[in-house]
């Protein structure tokens, strides 16, 4: 019973809020060690190099940046579709996208060669380039979710809601084709240049955004001690699943328009058939543990024990993973797959070219790369502890209906 | 809050590198100047006092300009200063603390940069300047061998 | 710099003055292997270049030497770079060894920044760091580059490397530091003083006379008249970036 005092914010638990905040603080120190360290010896530490230029780093913060998009989505649903079981948790979303994108553009930054320079990033721009395009994206969409989140918490301001989340809505599309087409422009790779990319981004950003929502609202739900309400559950559970199986097919006609079209006869082979550890990530990683595995979970029938497990924490979890797996393979799988430069000719040089890169991250990329996760936690946690992110109403009808059970 | 309020540390150190090219506050009294050596030749290109105060800005006007348009003249080059200032010990503008830029920035406590990329010392000459002033420093035979008249 | 500063200026300036004859009969040969081509004239230090001149490059294929590293140590010399060949070290200009795959015919060739006209690299970097000059030299402004690395993605000719270590002893003409992105530029120090880039000019020495370079913008230029005397392609044509440097005989 005392726990209900505790739903939102309480005073309860303090120790173990505690503890979950020193945990996210020591993965942000050892992102800041990791940090430090390469901006006085430089990149050397790193396995990056001249030919796999961007590695682990950037598969966590393009993930984080992608899924920042993706978490926003349920907001949308809310605001844009109105759906009433979908606007209760627009709160949570919004914040989550905040914390995301936070998460990814620190990564970001603590990766730069001169990130002493960020301020000639935030005051040069070059028009022309997707990658600055970016970095406008970004600024608004904090502003404006930021705007977002107060027209839903502020009672006067709640007319403003449904505009702002228009504005949100179509803000966020927009960034994650700015965030695909990062890929997408890069004509010179065999791997990224592709109309697809920037489409194929907005899906798997739905589907990795709503997976990680539903792992937030479920350890929330557990932490308050709360059970979901089983329809609220359903409909999230076949709403990642649609997510899922379009991001499957998107994969599938991204790699047979590559096929058939685009004629990427030799990329499509080194991904899907002798890339060595790209091959394993993509079907393993990327298409069995973050697709089929999920959707099976997803709708097999259960006990209802069981399934309060696999919807809330397994299947999302998954997806999570694969999402991982999925950016490993479109960035690093993409950078290691030689540039062909003659057709038709075998090429060797004493700068890898004609071969496949080789890249063994070392633990500082893996340091800055789960500095982004640490930062996206701990600026969830904290918020939610301050603020008031817990869906609302839908605790007070499942609160009704058990009465009455 | 408290770990919102050191990402918050983090992006403001971050700042304060950057600024920290620009802002500068002298110290007052109880500390001794800096000492600062004579450079070669009899003056500097400007005025002492005016340069104290605007070399940044002229060094900076003038990075854009050789950078970015190929303009060459030499008045306001950092390659010019090194090659007058460099110290007569260490033969570097910024190798040790009496230095000539290192004397004043470590006095003034303000970053410098340039020398992450430019060299301190004015040191090596390129091959073809080289050749012309007919100094052998390095040793690259491919290059000697292309001044002009000379016969293979 | 600039030479009259120098108290050899007065050798300096007569062969700048013996330059300028030379490029008026269009090309004189000072001495076997060492041409002079394509110096129109020289540019004042305190004047800006100039897009009525784009730089460019000829290397023919059929003269470069399988083996022959000529180019890339003079470059090395030149910029300061190390030689080594790790997957972390710069390598401005590397020679690429290419065999058909249906006839067995092997070549061998340097491959730099190709200083494309539409240059991928300028228009993806976020700062404008990397730019071209108004010659159409290819730069990166270590200045304003926050080493984000999305110019080495977009490169089709993997002409750029970043800078993994602190360095030191650094060539006074060609600063180069940590944390940057780099790339050939053709020896714009030397260019800026009508010199030709390190590479052509050993190659040219050397007695391989493989590279050709000089004003695509002049028809009188030596690189001009080879153009036209004989095909030649540039590589990746397919994406239409019109680069500087050219190949014959592949
Ligand atoms: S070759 Fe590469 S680095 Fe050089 S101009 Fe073209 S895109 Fe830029
Ligand atoms: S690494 Fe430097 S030059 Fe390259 S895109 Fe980034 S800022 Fe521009």
């Amino acid at each position: 019973m005392a726990q209900e005092h505790c739903t939102n914010q309480g005073e309860c638990r303090t120790g173990q809020f505690t503890a979950l905040l020193a945990l996210g603080g020591l993965v942000i120190l050892g992102a800041l060690y990791a940090f430090f360290t390469l901006e006085h010896h430089g990149h050397v530490l790193t396995g990056m190099n001249n030919q796999i230029v961007w590695g682990l780093p950037h598969v966590f913060a393009v993930f984080l940046i992608v899924a920042a998009s993706g978490a926003l989505n349920v907001a949308s649903i809310g605001s844009v579709f109105g759906k009433d079981v979908y606007k209760k948790r627009a709160p949570l979303s919004g914040m989550l996208a905040l914390a995301l994108l936070a998460g990814g553009l620190a990564v970001l930054v603590l990766d730069l060669g001169r990130p002493d320079r960020l301020i000639v990033a935030m005051t040069h721009y070059n028009f022309q380039s997707i990658f600055a395009w970016n970095m406008i994206f970004y600024n608004g969409f904090f502003a404006i979710v930021g705007l977002y989140l107060i027209t839903l918490m502020d009672r006067k301001l709640k007319a403003w809601s449904k505009p702002v989340g228009y504005m949100a809505f179509f803000w966020r599309l927009g960034l994650t084709t700015a965030t695909g087409s990062i890929f997408g422009f890069l004509v010179a790779r065999a791997g990224y240049n592709s109309a697809l990319m920037a489409p194929m981004f907005i899906i798997m950003s739905f589907a990795y955004g709503l997976a990680i929502f539903m792992v937030v609202q479920s350890a929330m739900y557990t932490w308050n001690g709360l059970v979901l309400d089983e329809g609220v559950r359903r409909r999230m559970k076949n709403l990642l699943a649609i997510f899922v199986g379009a991001s499957l097919y998107f994969t599938v006609v991204f790699h047979l328009t590559n096929l058939y079209f685009a004629k990427q006869w030799d990329f499509e082979r080194f991904i899907l058939l002798d890339g060595g550890i790209y091959t394993q990530v993509f079907w393993i990683g990327q298409v069995l543990l973050g697709g089929i595995v999920p959707l099976i979970l997803l709708f097999m029938p259960r006990t209802k024990d069981a399934q309060k497990i696999c919807f809330c924490f397994l299947a999302p979890l998954l997806v999570i993973l694969g999402g991982l797996a999925q950016m490993y393979v479109t960035i690093i799988g993409g950078q290691a797959f030689p540039m062909q430069m003659f057709p038709g000719h075998e090429v060797t040089s004493t700068f890898f070219d004609g071969v496949v890169a080789q890249y063994s991250p070392t633990m500082y990329e893996w340091l800055l790369g789960m500095g982004g996760v640490g930062i996206t936690f701990v600026l969830t946690v904290v918020a939610v502890r301050a603020f008031k992110f817990m869906p609302q109403d839908d605790f007070h009808v499942l609160q009704m209906r058990r009465s009455t059970d | 809050m408290a770990r919102l309020a050191k990402w918050l540390r983090l992006a403001a150190l971050m700042f304060a590198v950057a600024f920290s090219a620009i802002a500068s506050i002298p110290a007052v009294a109880g500390v001794d100047l800096p000492k600062i050596e004579k450079g070669k030749g009899d003056k500097c290109v400007e005025d002492t006092q005016y340069m104290r105060r605007n070399h940044m800005d002229l060094l900076k006007h003038h990075r854009d300009d050789t950078m970015r348009k190929g303009i060459r003249t030499t008045k306001h080059s950092l390659k010019k200063c090194v090659e007058c200032h460099a110290s007569e010990k260490s033969g570097s503008v910024a190798a040790s603390k009496e230095d000539f830029c290192a004397a004043c920035h470590s006095y003034a406590s303000v970053k410098l940069d340039c020398w992450d990329c430019h060299a301190t010392k004015p040191g090596k000459k390129s091959p073809t300047q080289l050749g012309q002033g007919g100094v052998q420093m390095q040793s690259s035979p491919l290059i000697a061998a292309t001044q002009p008249g000379e016969s293979k | 710099m600039n030479e009259h500063d120098k108290p050899n200026s007065v050798e300096a300036q007569a062969r700048r003055d013996f330059l300028k004859t030379g490029a008026l009969v269009a090309g004189a040969t000072l001495a076997p292997g060492v041409l002079f081509y394509g110096v129109a004239h020289s540019r004042a230090p305190e004047e800006a270049a100039s897009s009525d001149k784009r730089f460019g490059l000829l290397i023919d294929t059929t003269k470069c030497g399988d083996g022959c590293n000529d180019c890339v140590s003079a470059c090395n010399t030149e910029n300061g770079l190390t030689g080594e060949t790790g997957p972390q070290d710069s390598q401005w200009i590397r020679k690429v060894d290419i065999k058909d795959l249906r006839t067995g015919y092997v070549q061998s060739l340097p491959m730099m920044c190709q200083h494309c006209e539409n240059p991928p690299c300028v228009d993806v970097c976020p700062t404008g760091a990397s730019m071209k000059r108004a010659d159409g030299i290819v730069l990166v402004d270590r200045h304003t580059c926050i080493g984000c690395r999305y110019c080495m993605m977009a490169c089709p000719y993997k002409a750029r490397s970043f800078v993994h270590e602190p360095l030191t002893d650094q060539n006074p003409e060609v600063p180069r530091g940590k944390g940057c992105v780099e790339s050939c530029t053709f020896c714009v120090q030397r260019v800026d003083r009508d010199e030709q880039p390190a590479c052509v000019e050993a190659c040219n020495t050397q007695g391989h006379n493989a590279m050709i370079f000089g004003d695509l913008k002049d028809p009188e230029s030596a690189l001009n008249k080879a153009l036209k005397a004989a095909s030649s392609i540039e590589v990746r044509a397919d994406l239409a970036l019109n680069t500087g440097v050219r190949y014959q005989g592949i």
